[in-house]
């Protein structure tokens, strides 16, 4: 309990430190998705309109890494980043750009993924209407996104969750060096491993509550979308 | 009617299979090593215990000979919880463990004298490590302490990776940069990973930085630092076991201490190392407090 009430002491004084963290953990999970957004949904896209040989497996993977471990997802980018690695020398371990990184390796099949099938479902019926009233197969395409608006747009809330609940990849690439890379997910795994479990679980909440606000937001946005 | 049958229930029908495969798979290789157990060694046997203990004793590999050891003398089974030694701390205290085997002798002693604890004992000790980059670029190689390495170190603002997890190391660092009259919170070349001991040290190799560590945890990696300072006795790793007060398991726990503590433990924890690495890790030097 009085753990709890030092967090919203220091969420309420506007502790430097605790904000430095909140922020980082938006700014990653938030670059992230938007980069998921940028590739993901054209990727969905394509993958709902076009036919093509391999289709299903191409599918199948897609699905597949939408399960991908965060860990695993860490190590990618690590081996990446890491001093000898192919992208060693723009020294981007335990820099935000590598957790970024690793974390849209999170996003971006999700978003495909999900995009994918909310296309898909609205696609019988639009795509026969819009050739109908002779659209051409960009027309079609984009109507059809348009229309399939709500479900991608679950697509993005359900990838900014998967983000900034994830520890293992930021962990990992980002190393959870204080005012550098510590974010709020890690802050609570070290508080874990320091035997602070009430502190941990405080800053648990905190986390909880800026993703509902974050979902909230959201959330209006969509039903300004659906209106 | 498979045909027929709707997709979920298929879907159903096909996860149920593949769970039943890993259930039973699971079941047959975790049955076979009690089955091939010959002798019933005595009447702790089959009890089980848990022993939080530090990342460096179970990173070192030292646990992976200790345990089993004692597992096949006693029969009793050990669950080895590694974590950071607050952590270890915190779950002994509130009963879920029953042995402690940690090195932080502030926290160890506190742990007794709050009740938590008893029959304390000294087990072993090892040393602690200044390690960094072959160049040294702080030129700690030349100091004569390692109070003198650290305040070349602050001196010349070379990078620095500290555990920060106020784990046992964490707190000896922190103990000789106060013997060294300086505050590193803060500074720009000094990095608070708030992790264990092996990601601090990949972290060093990588930012080719300097850091503290345990002899074990460094020797049993592969990395491009090297050893900066070593010998100094504000070095010295000493390690202690206690007893949980709150464990149901008391004639287990006892049973377990009294092993490592006592003549094949220690020779064990003597002998542990010598292989691989050419000198031991630790040194046994059990005593009741």
């Amino acid at each position: 309990m009085e753990s709890l009430r030092q967090v919203v002491g220091m969420l309420i004084s506007g502790d430097p430190d605790l904000y430095e963290i909140i922020f980082l953990s938006l700014r990653v999970s938030f670059t992230a998705v938007a980069l998921g957004i940028l590739f993901g949904i054209p990727l969905g896209a394509f993958l709902s309109f076009k036919d093509f040989r391999g289709k299903q497996l191409a599918v199948n993977v897609l699905y597949t890494f939408m399960g991908l471990p965060p860990v695993l997802a860490g190590l990618f980018v690590y081996f990446l980043v890491t001093r000898h690695g192919p992208l060693g020398k723009w020294q981007l371990l335990f820099t935000p750009r590598a957790m970024i990184m690793a974390q849209f390796l999170l996003v971006f099949p999700i978003i495909a993924g999900l995009s994918m099938v909310a296309i898909n479902s609205k696609a019988e019926r639009y795509v026969a209407t819009a050739i109908s009233l002779g659209a051409n197969s960009q027309q079609v395409a984009w109507t059809v996104i348009k229309e399939a608006r709500l479900g991608i747009m679950a697509a993005i809330i359900t990838a900014f969750g998967r983000a900034i609940a994830e520890v293992g990849a930021v962990m990992l690439v980002g190393g959870n060096i204080e005012h550098s890379t510590r974010v709020m997910t890690t802050a609570i795994m070290m508080e874990t491993r320091k035997g602070n479990y009430t502190l941990a679980l405080a800053l648990g909440l905190v986390l909880l509550t800026i993703s509902f606000i974050t979902n909230s937001l959201l959330n209006y946005f969509q039903r300004e979308v659906r209106t | 009617m498979w045909k027929k049958a709707k997709l979920g229930a298929k879907l159903l029908v096909i996860l149920c299979i593949v769970g039943l495969l890993f259930t039973g798979c699971g079941k047959t290789e975790s049955d076979t090593p009690s089955n091939n157990d010959p002798v019933e060694q005595s009447e702790l046997a089959g009890k089980k215990i848990v022993l939080a203990t530090t990342t460096s004793t179970q990173d070192s590999g030292l646990l992976d000979v200790l345990v089993p050891a004692f597992e096949e003398e006693t029969g009793i089974e050990v669950d080895v919880v590694a974590v950071g030694t607050g952590q270890a701390i915190t779950l002994a205290k509130e009963g879920n463990a029953d042995v402690l085997l940690v090195h932080a002798r502030a926290d160890e002693d506190k742990f007794v004298e709050e009740g938590y604890g008893s029959e304390a004992w000294d087990v072993m000790y090892n040393q602690f490590l200044i390690v960094g980059p072959a160049e040294d670029p702080a030129g700690v190689k030349d100091s004569a302490s390692a109070v003198e390495g650290l305040q070349k170190i602050a001196e010349t603002g070379a990078k620095f990776v500290s555990r920060g997890d106020d784990s046992g190391t964490h707190k000896k660092e922190l103990k000789i940069w106060k013997e060294a009259g300086i505050d590193p919170s803060g500074q720009e070349w000094y990095l608070s990973a708030g992790q264990g001991m092996g990601d601090t040290l990949k972290m060093a190799d990588e930012l080719r930085a300097y850091a503290l560590t345990d002899e074990a945890t460094f020797l049993a990696m592969d990395l491009e630092l090297e050893v900066v300072s070593k010998g100094d006795p504000s070095l010295l790793n000493p390690y202690g076991i206690i007893k949980v007060n709150s464990s149901k398991e008391q004639e287990a726990a006892s049973a377990f201490i009294n092993f490592i503590v006592g003549e094949e433990g220690q020779k064990i924890i003597g002998e542990f190392g010598k292989e691989k690495f050419g000198s031991p890790l630790f040194t046994p030097d059990a005593k009741k407090r």
